[in-house]
């Protein structure tokens, strides 16, 4: 195990397995993503309160689910980053936001679509939007920051306090339907005391939850590759493979 | 088959959201895809100049 963490650390392999991993990855997101639509679109039957307008939530609800996971993974990998100094963990970090920053646009954009028919407007300032508009600032700021610093370890550490400090809004975004009075619905699929969803619009649901995980992963690898490249650029194996090129 | 693209009514707001959703998570994919191209072209240059 020890073994395995430490060639995680290292550029070169991580470079080498993401890329025998990425088009596993890419065809079983691309395989759910299609199991997911044709169970939520055509075999789930439509909302008995809100017909066919509640579709939406196969898109919305695993994207916003993905706007907090990434988030966690990005401060956690920063804090790794900011304590063991370890390369990879930076990498992870930074490669992260863009991704989940995309998750966020899409959860605001789907639930303001969605709200339109159901609320009769497309925005209103209530606690769970609003929570979630800043998540979507943090990961800009986040971004932002990171493109103003040259040095790179400089910029991983301040991106690291940065969202570190950020965390503080996960729970809140994640309780601000119990905690205030909202016009956003409360929670429908984590809960234990009843069942609120019928088996054959949650399976599609979890299917369209596991496809996003599996999205974020590809891309992830994707785009941390892009990273250590341009980070090893210097070394002999780098320079091998643009020669090749 | 009709009845499916209309939505109940909702087709604008339904088709949008994942129209919207598609273009975005493509992108998320294509992007990468071209900078590892520009990371590595970058390069070559780079190294056939020091070369030469």
């Amino acid at each position: 195990m020890w073994l395995f963490y430490h060639k995680l650390g290292s550029p070169k392999y991580f470079y080498s397995l993401a890329g025998k991993l990425i088009p596993w990855f890419g065809w079983l997101t691309l395989a759910l993503i299609v199991a997911g639509l044709y169970g939520g679109l055509i075999l789930a039957p439509s909302d008995y309160q809100q017909g066919e307008s509640y579709r939406i939530i196969y898109l919305h609800v695993p994207a916003a689910w993905m706007s907090l996971f990434i988030y966690m993974v990005m401060a956690t990998c920063g804090a790794i980053g900011l304590i063991w100094k370890m390369k990879m963990a930076d990498v992870i970090a930074s490669s992260s936001a863009p991704i989940g920053a995309a998750f966020t646009f899409l959860a605001l954009v789907t639930g303001s679509l969605w709200g339109k028919p159901m609320w009769g407007t497309y925005w209103v300032w209530d606690a769970r939007l609003t929570s979630e508009l800043i998540l979507l600032f943090l990961y800009l700021g986040f971004m932002g920051l990171q493109a103003a610093i040259d040095d790179k370890r400089s910029a991983a550490n301040a991106c690291a306090v940065l969202a570190l400090v950020g965390v503080v809004n996960i729970p809140i975004i994640h309780y601000s339907v119990e905690w205030w009075n909202t016009l956003h619905q409360g929670t429908t699929v984590m809960r234990t005391d009843k069942k609120t969803m019928d088996t054959s619009m949650l399976i599609p649901l979890l299917t369209m939850a596991v496809a996003f995980k599996l999205y974020y992963a590809t891309v992830l690898m994707m785009r941390a590759r892009n990273e250590v490249l341009d980070r090893e650029r210097d070394t002999s194996w780098v320079k091998e493979l643009a020669a090749e090129a | 088959m009709n009845e499916f693209f209309h939505m109940g009514g909702y087709a604008f707001f339904v088709w949008m959201s994942y129209g919207i959703s598609a273009v975005v998570l493509l992108a998320n994919v294509i992007t990468p895809v071209m900078r590892k191209k520009e990371i590595l072209q970058t390069l070559k240059r780079k190294l056939r100049r020091e070369q030469s």
